[in-house]
């Protein structure tokens, strides 16, 4: 099983609405966020281009905080979703300074935060928050090595990138262009 | 144009605008670290060669600092920590993948030995000084005649530290800036330098002194080499690591680094050095404390700096 989301960057609008169910769902304190909508704009006027990103941990598949951790808190769970232990967890910033996509941060409470890929939810059945609530149906969840999964269905049918490859980290939040 | 926006209005402490999730604390213990690598390293080094008598700063006196410098270091790095009455956490696994938990190791091993070994010297240095207990003079006697394996020891483990404050950086390859290996040996060199300024500044043998002043000239030319070596190998990879050396190439880095590590941290104490060998009086201290400047801002800049850096997309 290799869980991985698919985002379209031709349907996302920016809503935001995944940032807040995120928040929502996983009681982020306030102030903080675990997922965020980046707008990228590129070349010269007129000819400029816009993608809008909802971007999150890429759960890698080579994951440099897990391997950078020194206490084993960082750690890969079934479905190779990156998880931390929050009892493991001293609070070192070693996973922060090393994740290329900024994607953790330090919870107010001491230990460092994150996307879970809402594995609470995904084990029973339900899709993670932020895909739940997309306004414009704009990501696709599932199991990479289960071909019927949206998730597979998708990335089969459309051209997609993912973030900064040459970190090589192998991420699994897949980018449809 | 090509800009990147956060839409959502992300603004978590540590990482927006900018990452800075580390402080004073850790670049301060990779300085201390490295200072006590270097101590720790000569003091064995010239116990091994048998140089107790000719080099008595080395060998006994300057190792005294190296515990100070450990504590002191161990302090910054606990105060760094976020979730701080769960760093025992460290101490229930070896990670080899992890620098850190092998540097956590090496810091549990090497500052005992550190105390011991000051123990060992401690009648020397202060006569009337009592242990009081007769269990602490039979381990007295006991760490004297096992100093040859603890010298050992120590010379290994010093090694280790040293060049694990670099690693510890260049294991991170989000951030460009300390992604290179050649970080380690940099470090490593650095260390022994700041080592071996301290030695050279508390000795009163003149013998002793050129010595330290000749190893910390090999020393800095070293590390002037690896410094000129990363520039080299950052300009010819990447566009991250372009980007990343352009900041002290132009960018906000550069009076920074160029005059308080380069000029007043390498290269005016070898100027001060060689003239001090030709003959010249030159106050030791002078050397000595630019040397260790140096070594602190380097500590500094490369912290700040590498977590300004980062992947582009």
């Amino acid at each position: 099983m290799r869980y991985a989301m698919a985002i379209d960057t031709k349907k996302c609008v920016g809503c935001g609405d995944c940032v807040v169910a995120c928040q929502t769902e996983n009681n982020v304190p306030i102030g903080y966020c675990r997922d965020w909508v980046v707008e990228n704009v590129a070349g010269t006027y007129p000819r400029i281009e816009l993608e809008i990103r909802s971007e999150r941990c890429n759960h890698c598949e080579n994951a440099p905080c897990v391997r950078c951790c020194p206490t084993g808190a960082s750690h890969i769970v079934e479905g190779g979703v990156v998880l931390v232990e929050n009892n493991k967890c001293i609070g070192c910033g070693a996973c922060i300074e090393s994740c290329p996509y900024d994607a953790r941060y330090s919870h107010p409470d001491g230990y460092v935060d994150k996307c879970t890929f809402c594995l609470h939810r995904v084990q029973k059945g339900q899709d993670p928050a932020c895909v739940s609530v997309c306004p414009t149906n704009c990501m696709y969840f599932g199991d990479m090595d289960n071909p019927n999964s949206d998730v597979s269905k998708v990335l089969a049918t459309r051209k997609f990138k993912v973030l900064a490859p040459e970190a090589g980290t192998n991420p699994q939040i897949y980018y449809l262009i | 144009m090509n800009e990147e926006l956060i839409v959502s209005g992300r603004m978590n402490p540590g990482i927006d605008p900018y990452l800075h999730i580390w402080h004073w604390q850790i670049p301060l213990y990779l300085f201390l670290g490295g200072v006590a690598a270097g101590l720790l390293f000569f003091t064995s080094l010239y116990y091994i060669l048998g140089k107790e008598k000719e080099l008595p700063t080395a060998v006994k006196w300057a190792s005294f600092l190296a515990p100070v410098a450990l504590v002191i270091g161990l302090f910054a790095l606990f105060l760094d920590l976020k979730h701080k009455l769960f760093f025992w956490q460290l101490y229930t696994t070896i990670r080899i993948s992890s620098p850190m938990s092998w540097g956590a190791w090496t810091l549990m091993l090497i500052t005992p030995l550190a105390f011991v070994w000051s123990a060992s010297y401690l009648r020397e240095l202060v006569p009337a000084w009592d242990w009081k207990l007769k269990i602490l003079y039979d381990f007295e006697k006991l760490i004297i005649k096992y100093r040859k394996v603890i010298a050992w020891m120590m010379i290994i483990l010093s090694i280790i530290l040293g060049i694990y404050t670099g690693i510890l950086l260049s294991a991170f390859n989000a951030r460009p800036l300390w992604n290179t290996s050649l970080l380690g040996p940099l470090f490593l060199t650095s260390g022994l330098s700041t080592g071996a300024a301290i030695i050279m500044w508390m000795s009163k043998d003149h013998a002793e002194r050129a010595l330290f002043s000749k190893i910390d000239l090999i020393l800095i030319a070293t590390e002037l080499f690896f410094i000129i070596h990363l520039f080299m190998g950052f300009l010819a990879s990447t566009q991250v690591q372009i980007n990343a050396a352009e900041l002290f190439l132009g960018g906000e880095f550069t009076v920074s680094f160029w005059v308080f590590v380069i000029l007043l941290g390498l290269v005016l104490p070898a100027f001060l050095e060689v003239l001090e060998l030709r003959g010249y009086k030159v106050p030791v201290a002078i050397p000595a404390i630019l040397i260790l400047f140096g070594g602190l801002m380097f500590r500094f800049i490369m912290v700040e700096a590498g977590q300004i850096t980062r992947y582009l997309y």
